[in-house]
């Protein structure tokens, strides 16, 4: 059997506004990052995310029928984002924004070397042309995680604490999608459970080594604290980041850039 | 009382006045060094010398080198090197570079035949 087209839109736009949000959310650290190199690779990769999206979103209008690039990114109305609360947050420190970078990118390699699988073509196509790029991001995340978390006491402090609040949102990622079962059994897509079991697997290998820990979750937390973004419920953060984001195009929508 | 002005303008907001006593030189082992980073455009092609960049590892200076050498333009590989780890003399040794003019048929430049050379290597590998 092959997946329905709402099942598809759901996992492109869930897959899609993650990147689109957090590439949003780390491009705010351009000019403040805490060396003139590290200011240059974050934006880099934030830029890189917005590129992921763009490439989803075109499957979206080409195979799917849903409008422009452009529309879908800036111009729908928050509850028809399909992304998790964990990107919607604030930039807060840099070790939450390393840490977010850490977590969100594993997932993010785990989720594209599944879809590169997927029975769906197009999307298949486009995971494997991202995969290198977001090895360079996994290469990123742990060489900065195994530096400060073994930079000294302070430093190391920060990061566990930094782990402690990243943690629990980034479960949000693996929320389940709307039509999920019907894009297992047309295997167009893994599943978020299995995806999260495998994230964890290749998370607590990287954390260990630099002498970090997974935090004890109570039961809301380790369920669905930070849950609802899949079916366009979002945090508080979301609607103001959105009017942010589309401020320019709403300006003039018929400019022509 | 005038206010430090550096080279990064986020030093230089902060205000800081140029006799501050508070402000100490941080120990040697709290600097990074440099790396030098050669930059490979096309797979068999040398590498070439593009710059340099701060970090506390050589891990680390790959990271930044890929993205503030390779993100412009084709990249095929990307070596960095500690600065420290590049041999040369300093310049109260530049006159070793200087020649004498009568040993300059020891320059392949000198030859006046060479450009014939180039012409003959260039007709011959077009036909």
């Amino acid at each position: 059997m092959t997946a329905s087209n709402e099942a598809l839109k759901s996992l492109l736009y869930a897959t899609a506004d993650d990147l689109l949000i957090l590439g949003h959310r780390n491009s705010e650290w351009t000019g403040l990052g805490p060396l003139l190199e590290e200011d240059i690779a974050f934006s880099s990769m934030a830029q890189d995310q917005m590129g992921q999206s763009l490439a989803l979103y075109e499957i979206l209008q080409r195979d799917l029928g849903e409008r422009d690039p452009d529309t879908i990114a800036f111009l729908r109305p928050e509850s028809e984002y399909r992304c998790c609360h964990f990107v919607e947050y604030p930039i807060g420190s840099y070790a939450f924004s390393l840490m977010r970078h850490f977590l969100f990118d594993q997932a993010s390699y785990l989720r594209f070397a599944a879809l590169a699988e997927s029975s769906f073509k197009p999307l298949a196509f486009v995971s494997r042309k991202l995969l290198g790029e977001i090895k360079y991001h996994i290469m990123h995340g742990n060489t900065w995680m195994a530096q400060l978390s073994r930079g000294g006491e302070e430093s190391h402090a920060r990061m566990q604490s930094a782990l402690n609040e990243a943690f629990p949102m980034a479960l949000g990622i693996f929320e389940k999608l709307e039509h999920e079962e019907e894009l297992v059994d047309a295997g167009v897509y893994a599943g978020s459970a299995q995806l999260r079991d495998l994230w964890l697997q290749h998370i607590e290998p990287a954390l260990a080594h630099g002498g970090l820990a997974l935090p004890e979750l109570n039961a809301q937390e380790a369920g669905t604290a930070f849950f609802g973004g899949r079916k366009g419920f979002h945090s508080e953060h979301l609607g103001s980041l959105i009017e942010e984001m589309g401020a320019v195009l709403r300006s003039d929508p018929s400019a022509d850039w | 009382m005038s206010t430090i002005k550096s080279l990064d303008p986020r030093v230089t907001r902060f205000n800081i006045e140029e006799d501050d006593q508070s402000m100490q030189p941080l120990e040697r082992r709290d600097y990074f060094e440099t790396y030098e980073v050669f930059h490979q455009a096309k797979r068999g092609g040398r590498h070439t010398h593009v710059g340099s960049v701060h970090a506390p590892s050589p891990e680390m200076a790959f990271l930044f080198a890929k993205e503030q050498y390779g993100r412009r333009s084709t990249s095929t590989s990307i070596w960095v090197v500690r600065t420290s780890d590049i041999h040369t003399v300093g310049d109260e040794h530049s006159d070793m570079w200087e020649n004498v003019p009568e040993k300059q048929y020891r320059e392949a430049g000198f030859y006046k035949v060479r450009s014939r050379i180039e012409q003959f290597k260039k007709r011959h590998n077009d036909s």
